[in-house]
Order: structure tokens, then C-alpha cells, then sequence
């Protein structure tokens, strides 16, 4: 074991306290949780490509009142013309169609001006669908966004209440959570819209928010519960911070992942249930457009005309996978226990 | 546990008694009747209709009638057949609704087991990739859309199964394929999950120290720990079911409850509204309850307390 | 003391881990061996790596783990080159493991006398039914009163005590060679932690196994163990037997911990806790690890690592203090005490010695 070195003569002189090597110093920047859920979510390449493809379908749905002014123009001698981009000259984007097993250009067949382009086609009534699209996006993502901005207020707000409050209060308002959420929520949204026909945005929103708050209120609740009990709430509530205080100084920014990760999940199950509450007819009204009433246009000729279907549903998918895959990264982001690496 | 089932059966019942009456109420909002598409009806007429569905009597009379005819099973006759109960109506539904909505549920939660499980397995690999992105797919395009193409590519285009129509078992695969996509989706996430917080417990790792092989430890410790919580999403599967089955029902013309629930919205026809969506209730309702009863027979550590949520 | 065959014996073990950060170097060259029936201690504060040694002797290593170099051999065969299959076989009948936490380490779903058996029926292929009454046997021998009724019962119904020896019987139930104890009692009350000591004693004897008992406590240690192991920063630093660790101990670790444990006969009335933290293992440094924490370093231990310094045939210390041209420092006042102690001892010993001869 025991070998011969060389040793300089010097070497077992004792350390001076000075030049000991710092060995408390901690070397790793300090990140707060938010920066280290922000650099994880970075190298989740699938989520951050999300994020990106939400952004971009966001600036174009949003702008289309200045790009898209008129999605509600008809034209009857436009009417089911094929998708036609300028210089493209793939079947299928170039203005021709297979009419009885011959492909043929309807853009000359209904005699449309030379330099008219639809690049996504047009719908029944002669209407560019690019145009509807855009108008419909937008429209979708307001739904969903609004609708999961009141579920988040309702939600949070009933979690948190009922989680300090406690005691019977907590119970009675568990039980109300629990009568809600036995009936099938596509039920109620059902019966609310028959109340408010052809109200427009706003009763749509409303169901929806309606039906979606419950799982929001029981995450916070049970998070509320669990941090209540926490030494630094415990020790704020001793020094007579008013709860109202507490709950924002201290429960929310611990409440912020559960929150943000829900509300992720939540957007696009509002996307989808406006789409298919204008599916089945009783959303938004015509003429107004949106993805769900799109798709539902677009049904009608899938037969002969399936892009009419395709784009705005292929648009829809986009945007609910993008927001899901985000969601799934915010959470393992937030949680790298449970992580997917 | 008698008296834990009581007081289930207590809420189940008050839980039914006000969705009935707030369904009653709700309705009586309602603007527009039935009679709005017949502007032919003199006066008259309309007294006449009005009386034979009791349309005339004071609301809180209304309520009465109605709810003590809940409680027989009776709805009324529905507005847009004009002779028919809407129980009978729904009674004769009921079988195509639930023949594919039992099938799309076993087929998307079999998948979904099978697939979570795997993806749990062989965690971060390409098989585990391949199926989170099945599955982000089945979360995110709505059956509607799923329907249609189904339909139309294999339906129409491949004629390999029937486009539309209920007649025999090839008339309802296309259909329960359409309802399974988004139980399958929640089920295999979930049991992923699941799964992946099991195989990491210090018990799987005592059952490593055993010496059992890989796939004994799956079979005997992590598929019945990763499996018991999924009883708790079965009533959320029975949502997206009935939910499903109101559109795919319509895209294959298939005669069941969610086809008539739809018809009956667009055409005003308030009992049959009002039956459906007792019916969807209580059927949910009964579901969660044997549920949380299954769960707790299941799960040793709950069998005991006899106590559940 | 007759000559011991080795069970088990490991040799220059590296191991590192890949993690987001870097590559942490978790066991960097450690040696030891484990004879018949004897009881080895490794004591260390947590992340000395060792838990990773444990779990690389079960073959039971994390996927980002890498072993860059060495042997763990067992009779001879080298673990770290044996299949999944071979692994299997040994693991539960030839070396069985304890966890920490028994709260966590049992099946919350299956009745624990299924539990119990199920290493029988994986490795002797036994009925169940035998299994079965060879796990009310255990059972009773790990001292759970109406053995009978209980083997029906979930996991749930046991307090922490109960358990731990539940677990206990399932790694007993193959009459294994080895047994690691990995922290078996620190998430135990105390009262609890003496019973389930002595079970773990009295087990020993009656099936003669070799135990390796890893724990952060030299409380423990000191009734428990034949051999201790210091481990510090993924190396040992001192090894010997019970008696040399705490009567003569030379590392100025080991005198830090002895120094920070507390005792009947404490020489002052205050503990004293060790300064500072241990080193950053993705970047471990240059010399001794324990450099920056020790009181008594020198300029050499920032310079090159220290060998091990044979102190005695069964005793070795990784210190440059022990080198021959170092300076003779003073301990702190317990570790004198100790010494003091030790030398008494000592000299009965060899006059013993002599007059035997």
C-alpha cells in the first residue's frame, strides 16, 4: 500500500487559515424556480417548438381583421373553387379539380379573373376559406382563452376559499364541487346555450368557464391544503398577516405551476368544446366563422371538396396538439420528477 | 360500509333531484316553443297543443307534475313525434348508444392499458415517443373529424366497412373506433404516469432485490399498483363516451340517444331534451358510485377505513 | 480468529454518473472485502457513495450510472460482468438487501406473507403453499406476534417497527450469504432502532450470514459492526476494526465524526460539529478531499492524494499525517481520550499475548 513519492521539502507544512481553499463558495449561479422551469422548458425541444407554432398561429389569427377584412364576402361565382397559389404548380394547390375522372381547371371553368388567387379555395357560398380560417382561429382561441381566463378566477379563487376557510364551510363547498362535476358537463354547456340562442360569444364562453372550473378549484384546494400547513404560512398567520395577504404574498406564487400547467390543459379542451358545440349547431351562428363551423361546412362536400374539411380541421389539431404537447412540457418542467427525458 | 353506501345513495338521489329541477327551470327560460317552425297554427290550435302537454297550468304546477313523473321513469311525450313517450323514445335507443359506447370505452381502455403500460416499460426510448405521439393525437383531433375521415376513407374510399347505418356488428366498428380515440388517449397518459411513479417506488426496487425478472415484476407488483387508480378516471371516460356518441352517432346515422339528443336541440323538443339529459345524469352518476364502490374493494388500503374521498 | 474466507470482495471501484450538470464521480476507487459471518460497517455523511456501492454489489445501479472501472466479486465471479439472468439468481438468495424506509419498501397491495414468500418461490421453486409456510416461520422468527392471522394482512396495518422486520424476513427467507442493511433503522424511532438492531443480531447467528451495514450513525456502529469502513467523498479514507476506528483513530474525518457523536463519557460537555460541506463531486479536487474541512491540513493535501498508511495488519488510514515526516499534530481532547483508552487496552492485550506464549 504504501509507496515512495517525492515530497517537497515544504509539504507538510500546516495551512495557514488564509490561503485554505474556499470550500463553502457555491459555484452554480443561483436560479430561481421560475428560471430553472423556464431552462428546463428550453431543452424540451417538443414543447418549445409548441410554443413557437402557438405564438405564430396567434399573430395571424389576431392580425386577420387587417390581413382577412372580409371573411364573410360571398360570391356565388366563386363558389367550391380549389386551392390556387401563385407559381405552385402541385395538383391540389393550383386551381384544378377531377371532375368525372378528368382534372380540370375550375378557376377557367367558372370564368374567374385571371390574377384572382384563393390560396386555400372557398367554401359553398364563394367565400375565401383562407380568409374564414384565419377569422375562425381567432375567433376558437378567444373562446378558449377567455373561457379558461374565468375558470382560472372562479377556480383558484373557490380552491383557495375553500381550503382555508376549512371545516364545514370547506365540506359544503366539496359537496357542490362534487353535485357539479356528477353531471356530464357537455349537458349543462347544452342547456345553457339553448337559454341564451343566438347571444353570441359571450354564452358560449360562459358555458364553457362553467363546466371547466371545477378541476381547477379541487387542484387548488388540494395544493392550498397542502401548504397551509406549511411552517412559513403558519409563521406569517402568527405574525397576523391578514389571509388576504397571506394568499397573495405567499399561496399563489406557490400555487403558480399547478395553476399554469392546468390552465395549459384547459385552453384547448375549451378550443375543442367550441368546436363542437358549433359543430352540432348550437355555438357560434352563422355567418360568423370558426373552426368548429368550418368543419362543419367543410362536411357537407368532404365527399368531392375534402380540403374545404381538411385545412380548417388540420388547423384545429395543430393548435390543440401544440397546446397539449406544451402543456405536458410546462409539467415536466415545473415537476422533473416526472419528466420525460 | 352500509352506511357509507346510504349516504352515497342520498347524495346520488339529491344530485338527481336537482339537476332535474334545474333542467326543469332552465327550460322554462327557454325563448322559443316547439310550435315556433308552424306558423300556420290558429290560436286555437295552439290552446289546444298547449293543454295536451300541459303547457297552460301555473309553472310551479308545471314543476309537480313533472317531477313526480320523473320519479315514474315518465317525460312526457315529445314534442317533434307527436305521439310518442319520450321514455319509449329513449328506451328504444338505448341499445345501438350503448352497444358502441361499451365498445369504444373497452377498446380505448384495453389500448390504453397496453399502451401505457409499454411506453411506462421502456420509458425515453423510441417505442415510448411513438406512443406519446399516438396519443397526444388522439387527445387532439376531435372524434368529429375522426369520424368523417374514418368514414370516408375506409367507408367510402376502401369499402371495407359499412359507410353508415346500424345492421350487425361490421355497422358498428367504425363508430366505436371513432368513440375509443379519446379514451384511449387518457387512459394510456394516465397509466403512464402511473406506471412510471410505480416502477420507481422503493417496493419495485425491493422486488429487483428479490431477484424477480422484469417481467415478473410488472405482472406481480407494478400493473396492479399502476392499474387501481384508473378506476378514478372511468366516470370522466363516460363523459367523453356520451359526449362522443352525440356527433359520431349523427356522422354514421346510427339511431341511438346522442343522434336524438342533437336532433331534439335543433328542433326544440324540450321532454326529450329534459329525458336525455336525466338519463346522461343518472347514468354518471351510477357510474361514479360504483366506481368509488369498485375502488375501495380493490384497493386494500381504503377497504378498510371504509371511507372514500 | 480463524483465518475467514472471503465472500465478497471489491477492487478498485469507480463508478460515475451522467447527470444534466455533468459527470459526478460518485465512488472513486474503493476497496474492500467481506468474510464469513462478519458484520462491515461503511459509515459516511450522505452522498459518500455509500448507497451507490450497495446497489452496485446488487447489480441494482441506476441507467445513468457507468462503472469505469474495477470488480465486485462474489466466490470469486466478477458481478459487474454477469448477465441479467445470472443476476437474478443471486440477488434475493445469495445477497439480499434492507432498505431505509420501511414505510415505502413493501407492496401497499399485496398481503406481506405473499411478500414474504416470493423470493422461495422465485429461486428454490417451492409450492406455494410451502412457500407460504415457510413465510409464517419467518414471520414468527422476526417477531410478529399472531404470526398466523397476520400473514393475510396488507402492508398498511403495520407500524414502521413491524415492517422493517417484515422486510427483515424477506431478505432472510433464502438463508443468504450477504446481507446489506442499507440505513435499516434510520427512519425508525429510537426505541424501535435498538429492537430491530438485536433482531438483526440475533439473526446473524442463527443463519450465519454476512452482513454490510451501511449507516451515517457510529452510534450503531459500534454495537453492531466487527470491521468499519470511513467512507468520505467516494473513497474510503480509514478502515479497520470496531475497536481501532473508535479507539485509535487516525483520519482527521473519522476523528471529526467520533468528535461530533455523542457519548456517556464525553470528555467536554459540547459536541463538535465538522465545518464546511462536502466537495463537489462533478469536479472533485486536487489531493486530499477532505482538505478544505480539516483543521490539521497541510500544504500536501492540497497537492496529491495521500496513500493508505498501514497503521496496524488490519488497519490502514489515507492521511499524509501518518507519513512518517509529517509533524505530529495534537487531536482534539476526545480522540486523545480515545487513544488513551485504546492504549491501555492494547498493552493488556500483548502482556496477554505473552503470557500465552
Amino acid at each position: 500500500m504504501e509507496e515512495k513519492v517525492k515530497i517537497p521539502k515544504d509539504a507538510f507544512q500546516p495551512v495557514s487559515k488564509e490561503d485554505r481553499l474556499d470550500d463553502e463558495k457555491i459555484t452554480a449561479p443561483s436560479r430561481t424556480f421560475l428560471q430553472d422551469a423556464w431552462r428546463r422548458l428550453k431543452e424540451n425541444k417538443a414543447a418549445f417548438i409548441s410554443m413557437w407554432i402557438l405564438i405564430i398561429v396567434a399573430i395571424f389569427a389576431f392580425t386577420s381583421p387587417i390581413t382577412a377584412p372580409n371573411p364573410n364576402n360571398s360570391n356565388p361565382d366563386y363558389a367550391n373553387l380549389p386551392a390556387k397559389i401563385p407559381g405552385v404548380s402541385i395538383n391540389g394547390f393550383n386551381g384544378t379539380i377531377v371532375q368525372g375522372g378528368e382534372r380540370v381547371d375550375a378557376y377557367k371553368a367558372n370564368n374567374v379573373p385571371a390574377g384572382k388567387y384563393f390560396y386555400f379555395g372557398t367554401d359553398y357560398l364563394g367565400r375565401s376559406l383562407g380568409q374564414r380560417i384565419l377569422h375562425g382561429t381567432m375567433i376558437s382561441l378567444l373562446i378558449g382563452v377567455f373561457a379558461t381566463l374565468i375558470d382560472l378566477l372562479i377556480g383558484v379563487g373557490y380552491g383557495i376559499f375553500s381550503a382555508w376557510k376549512g371545516g364545514k364551510v370547506d365540506i359544503f363547498m366539496q359537496r357542490i364541487i362534487e353535485i357539479m362535476s356528477s353531471v356530464p358537463n357537455i349537458v349543462i354547456m347544452v342547456l345553457l346555450l339553448l337559454v341564451f340562442k343566438n347571444g353570441g360569444i359571450l354564452p358560449i364562453v360562459l358555458a364553457i368557464a362553467i363546466n371547466e372550473w371545477t378541476t381547477m378549484a379541487r387542484l387548488t384546494r388540494a395544493q392550498t391544503l397542502q401548504l397551509k400547513n406549511q411552517e412559513y404560512i403558519l409563521a406569517a398567520q402568527s405574525l397576523g398577516e391578514s389571509p388576504w395577504k397571506i394568499s397573495i404574498k405567499h399561496l399563489l406564487p406557490n400555487l403558480s405551476s399547478v395553476i399554469i400547467i392546468q390552465t395549459m390543459f384547459t385552453i384547448p379542451t375549451a378550443i375543442f368544446f367550441e368546436a363542437f358545440l358549433s359543430y352540432i349547431g348550437i355555438g357560434i351562428q352563422a355567418p360568423t366563422a370558426s373552426l368548429g363551423t368550418l368543419i362543419n361546412d367543410g362536411q357537407r362536400n368532404f365527399q368531392f371538396l375534402p380540403f374545404q374539411m381538411w385545412y380548417p380541421a388540420i388547423v384545429l389539431a395543430i393548435i390543440m396538439i401544440a397546446f397539449n404537447v406544451l402543456a405536458d412540457g410546462l409539467r415536466d418542467a415545473f415537476d422533473p420528477r416526472t419528466a420525460r427525458r | 360500509m352500509a352506511r357509507y353506501l346510504a349516504k352515497r345513495v342520498f347524495y346520488l338521489l339529491l344530485t338527481l333531484f336537482l339537476i332535474a329541477s334545474i333542467t326543469f327551470f332552465l327550460m322554462k327560460l327557454m325563448p322559443g316553443t316547439p310550435l315556433n317552425n308552424q306558423a300556420k297554427l290558429t290560436k286555437s290550435q295552439i290552446q289546444i297543443i298547449y293543454e295536451q302537454y300541459g303547457l297552460n297550468k301555473p309553472v310551479w304546477q308545471q314543476y309537480i307534475d313533472y317531477m313526480i313523473n320523473a320519479a315514474h321513469g315518465n317525460f312526457g311525450t315529445s314534442f317533434q313525434f307527436s305521439n310518442q313517450e319520450v321514455s319509449y323514445l329513449i328506451g328504444s335507443r338505448i341499445g345501438p348508444s350503448a352497444t358502441i359506447g361499451i365498445q369504444g370505452m373497452v377498446l380505448g381502455v384495453v389500448l390504453g392499458i397496453v399502451t401505457g403500460s409499454i411506453s411506462a416499460i421502456r420509458k425515453n426510448t423510441w417505442v415510448d415517443g411513438t406512443a406519446n405521439i399516438i396519443s397526444i393525437l388522439g387527445l387532439s383531433v376531435p372524434s368529429f373529424v375522426l369520424a368523417i375521415v374514418l368514414q370516408y376513407y375506409i367507408g367510402l374510399k376502401l369499402q371495407w366497412l359499412p359507410v353508415a347505418g346500424w345492421g350487425g356488428f361490421a355497422s358498428t366498428v367504425l363508430p366505436s373506433i371513432a368513440l375509443a380515440a379519446s379514451p384511449f388517449a387518457t387512459t394510456s397518459r394516465f397509466v403512464r404516469t402511473e406506471m412510471v411513479d410505480v416502477l420507481g417506488s422503493d417496493y419495485i426496487e425491493l422486488a429487483k432485490a428479490k431477484g424477480m425478472s422484469r417481467m415478473g415484476i410488472v405482472y406481480h407488483h407494478a400493473l396492479r399498483n399502476s392499474l387501481i387508480p384508473l378506476v378514478t378516471v372511468v366516470g370522466p371516460l363516460a363523459v367523453a363516451i356520451m359526449t362522443g356518441s352525440m356527433v359520431v352517432e349523427n356522422i354514421f346515422s346510427i339511431p341511438g340517444i346522442g343522434e336524438q339528443f342533437v336532433k331534439s336541440i335543433l328542433t326544440n323538443d324540450y321532454p326529450t331534451i329534459m329525458g336525455v339529459t336525466m338519463l346522461y345524469s343518472g347514468l354518471l352518476v351510477l357510474v361514479l358510485l360504483l366506481t368509488d364502490i369498485i375502488y375501495g374493494i380493490i384497493d386494500p388500503r381504503i377497504r378498510i377505513t371504509g371511507k372514500g374521498a | 480468529m480463524d483465518t475467514s474466507k472471503k465472500v465478497l470482495e471489491v477492487k478498485n471501484l469507480k463508478i460515475d454518473f451522467h447527470t444534466y450538470a455533468g459527470t459526478v464521480k460518485a465512488i472513486r476507487d474503493v476497496s474492500f472485502d467481506l468474510n464469513q459471518g462478519e458484520t462491515l460497517a461503511i459509515v459516511g455523511e450522505s452522498g459518500s457513495g455509500k448507497t451507490v456501492t450497495t446497489k452496485t454489489i446488487m447489480g441494482l445501479l441506476a441507467n445513468n450510472a457507468e462503472v469505469v472501472g474495477g470488480t465486485v466479486e462474489f466466490h470469486g465471479k466478477d458481478i459487474l460482468k454477469m448477465g441479467d439472468k445470472d443476476l437474478q439468481n443471486i440477488r434475493g438468495k445469495d445477497i439480499a438487501e434492507i432498505f431505509q424506509d420501511p414505510m415505502t419498501s413493501l407492496d401497499p397491495t399485496m398481503k406481506i406473507g405473499r411478500q414474504i414468500a416470493e423470493p422461495l418461490m422465485i429461486h428454490k421453486g417451492v409450492s406455494k403453499e410451502k412457500a407460504m409456510n415457510r413465510a409464517l416461520e419467518m414471520l414468527k422468527l422476526v417477531g410478529i406476534k399472531d404470526a398466523e392471522e397476520r400473514i393475510n394482512d396488507y402492508p398498511h396495518q403495520f407500524s414502521g417497527g413491524m415492517r422493517q422486520r417484515i422486510v427483515i424476513a424477506i431478505a432472510l427467507i433464502c438463508n443468504p450469504e450477504v446481507l446489506i442493511a442499507d440505513e435499516p433503522t434510520t427512519a425508525l424511532d429510537v426505541t424501535i432502532q435498538a429492537q430491530i438492531l438485536d433482531l438483526m443480531k440475533e439473526l446473524q447467528e442463527k443463519i450465519s450470514t454476512s452482513i454490510i451495514f451501511i449507516t451515517h450513525d457510529l452510534g450503531v456502529v459500534a454495537s453492531m459492526a466487527d470491521r468499519v469502513a470511513v467512507m468520505y467523498a467516494g473513497k474510503i479514507v480509514e478502515y479497520g476494526s470496531v475497536d481501532e476506528i473508535f479507539y485509535n483513530p487516525q483520519h482527521p474525518y473519522t476523528w471529526g465524526l467520533l468528535n461530533s457523536m455523542p457519548t456517556l463519557d464525553t470528555a467536554k460537555g459540547q459536541l463538535e460539529p465538522i465545518p464546511g460541506t462536502p466537495p463537489d463531486l462533478l469536479d472533485p479536487p486536487v489531493g486530499d478531499p477532505f482538505a478544505a474541512r480539516n483543521p490539521y491540513a497541510m500544504k500536501i493535501d492540497e497537492e496529491q492524494e495521500p496513500p493508505f498508511f498501514k497503521v496496524s495488519e488490519s488497519h490502514y488510514a489515507a492521511t499524509w499525517l501518518l507519513h512518517p515526516e509529517a509533524p505530529k499534530v495534537t487531536p482534539p481532547a476526545e480522540i486523545t481520550r480515545r487513544w488513551k483508552i485504546y492504549d491501555e487496552k492494547f498493552r493488556i492485550e500483548s502482556t496477554n499475548d505473552a503470557v500465552g506464549e
